[in-house]
């Protein structure tokens, strides 16, 4: 069964009739089939959408959301969960402020995969009907002005959905309709990862100066992730020496990026929007999940943010020091 | 007018890059961007528009201005800037050939800004006609026409060969040097295929676009109106749609200090950030509500009232398929000047 | 002409502390000779390399040959270095920037009502020197001037020893609250000017915090003033100082271009955003 809309949008309409709510932030539809765009509703629900194309996790702008009176229903994905979870343990929110109901997710499209394909001037894209089944290998029929194209949309699924492992929500005041979740994973999370673990010193060097060397220094990365969620950024604090807005050198090039994957290291939800918002494609999510696959398996810590918790068991520096060097 | 069968086409840029460094739409892990071309560089011919457009030859990213060393109380000036080499740019599209124009109109108005003039003269630029445009193009609603674009060389490509127009004397002067690659036709012989980019043009899905209340709307009030509430809501505060757009010119200059000496460079600045007009006293735009007006009242009504009614978009649709959130010039034009 | 944003090298000669938080700062040349030639309301980019570059608007008068002040108020990080700065310190200059008072069209035979606050004085300083220096070329000259308190008003030497000891001037001080040793008006300026009932056919150049400038126009549309006749003079961020740099714009005017002076009905047709 499909996840539709209307159905989400009879459920929302209900909570804020029962009074759970006084506004909802959700994604409204746009000029074509596939850029909705994260969206405010407070007085009517005209364009609300919730389809293949809702990519955006909402959670980030709950911190503003909050600080408003009243409630804000805010529809969130499983992968959106988790970063609600961690602004409300790092008290970026109000949690009493937020209706979290959760929505099923059968993984999201990825517009630059079907241009990859060679597909120019999208008008329409529909799931073929025939040929149907619920574990994701359906067909996309993508419209053109230039004719159709078929694409396996398994194929042309964000790449932070491929590595969705669980699509199990948490923390949200109530889930909607789980059992229509879908399993995107493809079984290789840590993949990409090795890929450049394996590869020889000065090879890793100039993998990562060329990807780094792309960055327009938009700081939609940083302004899309909910474990960003300093008030003041230490690269908007002119006082802070390392202020600056574009790369004046190479060195400067790589601390944006590298200062950033420290800070949200052992706190990074893996939501996986560094990537999908950077307009370089630059795979920033592979040094957030160099620290995840490190600190699973240097500390055993997946889930919880690891260097937030303590715990006396935890093995102590010359261990950890130890197992690292068996990876390396 | 000259052609050249496209299989040849890698000879003909051999040939360019002898006579001239060359520049065109190559992958570069994963994103395609204007790039140096080497023998085995791979032309992206289907691509329409680069990540980053075609401005950053002349407005680049960064650019040095001057150095200064201090000791005791004085100070000691060297200057500090590379002289920029000819070059040619091969595969600029008629948007993005437009949006020079727009740029000249801010940097070589009075006074005139001579980093980006010197660029602005060595470059020799090659368009290329777009035979297949997007849906999310929609240049024709600033009167381009993508199948005639401009620069200093004009080519159109047909399935079986590249068709080469000079337009200027810089042009001429490159085609003089590699004329023998070419065989000469007429210009009959690319009839059909603008037909076909004008046929394909008129059924983009912002071909009507209406700007009229842009045009036809005092600032004061459009500035004041209420819709702005609602179509910044989305925004994440991220420079994205600045940076990759070819008509955002706006910049910022800074210090760097190395601890010897401290270099003043220039470099790509955006209206949506925070501390775009902070001061020390104060922050005339504190919202992002504010700061989102900025720019789409800059490119749709401040730009125009001081030129003449061009607006400062060029409609390559950048900002449609970058934006991470999906906002968009399209939707805040028609938002903020739709009735209800 | 062409701007590339380079700066020349200049001399703080001397330095005047006006008020606990305002100083002055004489500036030459390497040569000892004023580094360029303006008009009063101009305004010249200061910077200090590594501290920052900031707009300041010029407070000697274009009359004076022999060097050019800034009055500068301590606010900020440039700000702050320049007031631990001692004399014969080099900074960096570069300017003139922006349109400037009509202190040769307009304003020329006109009775000159000038009204300041604070810091404010600073960009007025440079036309009040200008038309005394050039004295027959201008009418009744009325200054109302007022500040926090007795410590705070800038230039508070000059205007006692020099401008009221000028024939044809009129200075009006006033301080926000009594204060000892003070035996002068008490009261802000708005409600000061209103209590002083000026005539209604003076050209009126104002300058001075914004709640100041608001309230100010305010009394003196409802004394029979009209916008055409009041110019004021505005500071937003500025980068580039030559229209380019894209912050200092209100509307589709840029402050460092357009502006810094503008005319309150040029202003009033501007969206409100400063």
């Amino acid at each position: 069964m499909r996840i539709e809309s209307d159905i989400i949008l009879g459920k929302v309409k209900r909570l804020v009739s029962d009074g759970k709510a006084d506004r909802v932030f959700a994604w409204k539809k746009g000029n074509f089939c596939y850029d909705t765009e994260p969206s405010l509703f407070t007085d009517n629900y005209v364009g609300f959408t919730y389809d293949d194309f809702c990519a955006a996790n909402l959670c980030k702008f709950m911190i503003n959301e909050s600080k408003k009176d009243g409630k804000t229903l805010v529809l969130i994905k499983p992968c959106d969960s988790k970063g609600l979870a961690l602004l409300e343990k790092e008290h970026r929110i109000n949690r009493e402020r937020i209706y979290a109901l959760g929505v099923p997710c059968a993984g999201k499209i990825d517009m630059d995969k079907i241009r990859e394909n060679g597909v120019k001037g999208v008008i329409g894209i529909e799931e073929e009907k025939e040929n149907v089944s619920c574990n994701g290998d359906e067909n996309l029929i993508i419209k053109t002005l230039y004719g159709d194209k078929i694409i396996p949309k398994k194929s042309v699924l964000y790449d932070k959905c491929l590595s969705c492992t669980d699509k199990e929500h948490v923390g949200c005041d109530e889930v909607f309709m789980p059992e229509l979740s879908e399993d995107t994973y493809d079984g290789k999370k840590f993949e990409g990862v090795k890929k450049i673990e394996n590869m020889p010193s000065d090879e890793r060097f100039s993998f990562w100066r060329s990807q780094l060397s792309k960055c327009i220094r938009c700081n939609a990365c940083r302004n899309v992730c909910p474990v960003c969620s300093c008030v003041k950024c230490i690269f908007d604090n002119d006082n802070s020496g390392i202020a600056s807005k574009a790369n004046s050198d190479d060195f400067e090039e790589n601390l944006y990026h590298i200062i950033r994957a420290f800070h949200v290291c052992g706190r990074c939800v893996d939501c996986g929007e560094c990537s999908r918002v950077c307009p370089e494609k630059i795979p920033l999510h592979l040094l957030n999940r160099k620290y995840i696959k490190d600190i699973k398996e240097l500390y055993g810590y997946e889930k919880e943010p690891a260097l937030l918790t303590f715990t006396k068991s935890d093995a102590e520096p010359s261990v950890i020091y130890e197992r690292g060097e068996k990876n390396v | 007018m000259y052609k050249i069968a496209y299989s040849e086409i890698y000879n003909l840029f051999d040939r360019i890059k002898d006579v001239i460094t060359l520049f065109l739409p190559a992958k570069n892990d994963g994103a395609v961007s204007f790039s140096k071309y080497e023998s085995g560089t791979r032309y992206e011919a289907d691509a329409l528009n680069t990540v980053r457009s075609a401005k950053d030859f002349f407005f680049p990213q960064t650019q040095n201005i001057a150095e200064f060393k201090i000791s005791g109380k004085s100070i000691e000036i060297l200057q500090n800037t590379e002289e920029t080499g000819k070059f040619a740019v091969f595969g600029v599209r008629a948007c993005d050939e437009k949006s020079f124009g727009i740029l000249d109109r801010v940097f070589l108005s009075e006074p005139s800004d001579p980093y980006y003039n010197e660029k602005r003269e060595k470059a020799v630029i090659i368009t290329a006609a777009c035979n297949y445009p997007e849906e999310t193009c929609f240049c024709t609603a600033f009167g381009i026409d993508p199948s005639e674009p401009r620069g200093d060389v004009s080519t159109w490509v047909s399935e079986d060969f590249l068709y080469w127009k000079a337009n200027t004397e810089k042009g001429e002067e490159l085609t003089n040097k590699i004329a023998d690659i070419f065989e000469r036709c007429n210009d009959g012989e690319i009839i059909s295929i603008k037909n076909n980019i004008k046929t394909a043009a008129e059924k983009l899905p912002f071909v009507s676009l209406n700007l009229d209340y842009w045009r036809n709307t005092g600032e004061k009030e459009i500035f004041a109106s209420e819709k702005w509430e609602s179509v910044y809501k989305g925004c994440l505060g991220c420079g994205t749609c600045t940076f990759v757009c070819p008509t955002c010119q706006c910049y910022d200059v800074r210090d760097f200090d190395s601890g010897k000496s401290v270099r003043k460079f220039r470099c790509w600045d955006s209206c949506m950030y925070s501390d775009f007009t902070k001061m020390a006293h104060g922050n005339p735009r504190k919202s992002q509500k504010e700061r989102f007006r900025q720019r789409f009242m800059h490119k749709l009504k401040y730009f125009p009232e001081n030129n003449g009614g061009i607006f400062s978009c060029v409609g390559c649709g950048r900002c449609l398929k970058s934006c991470p959130q999906s906002l968009n010039i399209i939707k805040v034009a028609r938002s903020v000047a739709a009735d209800d | 002409m062409t701007e590339n944003l380079v700066p020349s090298v200049g001399v703080i000669t001397d330095i005047r502390i006006d008020t606990p938080d305002v100083k002055t700062f004489r500036v030459v040349g390497r040569d000892g000779k004023k580094c360029f030639s303006h008009m009063p309301g101009q305004c010249a980019m200061l910077s200090i390399p590594g501290i920052g570059e900031a707009m300041f608007s010029i407070t000697s008068s274009p009359t004076n040959n022999d060097f050019m002040e800034f009055s500068i108020k301590k606010c900020g990080c440039l700000t702050d270095w320049l007031h631990s700065a001692e004399a014969g310190q080099e900074i960096l200059i570069r300017g003139p920037y922006g349109n400037f008072f009509p202190v040769e069209s307009e304003l020329k035979n006109k009775d000159l009502l000038f009204i300041a606050g604070g810091i404010g004085l600073a960009p007025l300083r440079s036309v009040i020197n200008y038309c005394r220096d050039k004295r027959s070329d201008y009418g009744k000259i009325d200054i109302v001037y007022g500040s926090r308190s007795k410590d705070d008003l800038v230039d508070y030497g000059e205007i006692i020893n020099e401008w009221m000891a000028d024939g044809g001037i009129d200075v009006y001080l006033t301080i926000d609250r009594e204060q000892e040793g003070w035996n002068g008006h008490v009261g802000f300026v708005p409600n000061y000017v209103k209590e002083l009932g000026f005539n209604t056919d003076k050209t009126v150049l104002l300058c001075g915090p914004p709640i100041m400038i608001k309230f100010s126009l305010q009394g003196l549309i409802d004394m029979g003033f009209d916008k055409t006749q009041v110019y004021t003079t505005m500071e937003l961020r500025m980068k580039c100082g030559v229209g380019k740099c894209g912050r200092c714009n209100i509307g589709s005017k840029y402050v460092c271009k357009d502006g810094p002076v503008f005319r309150c009905d040029e202003l009033e047709a501007l969206p409100d955003e400063y």
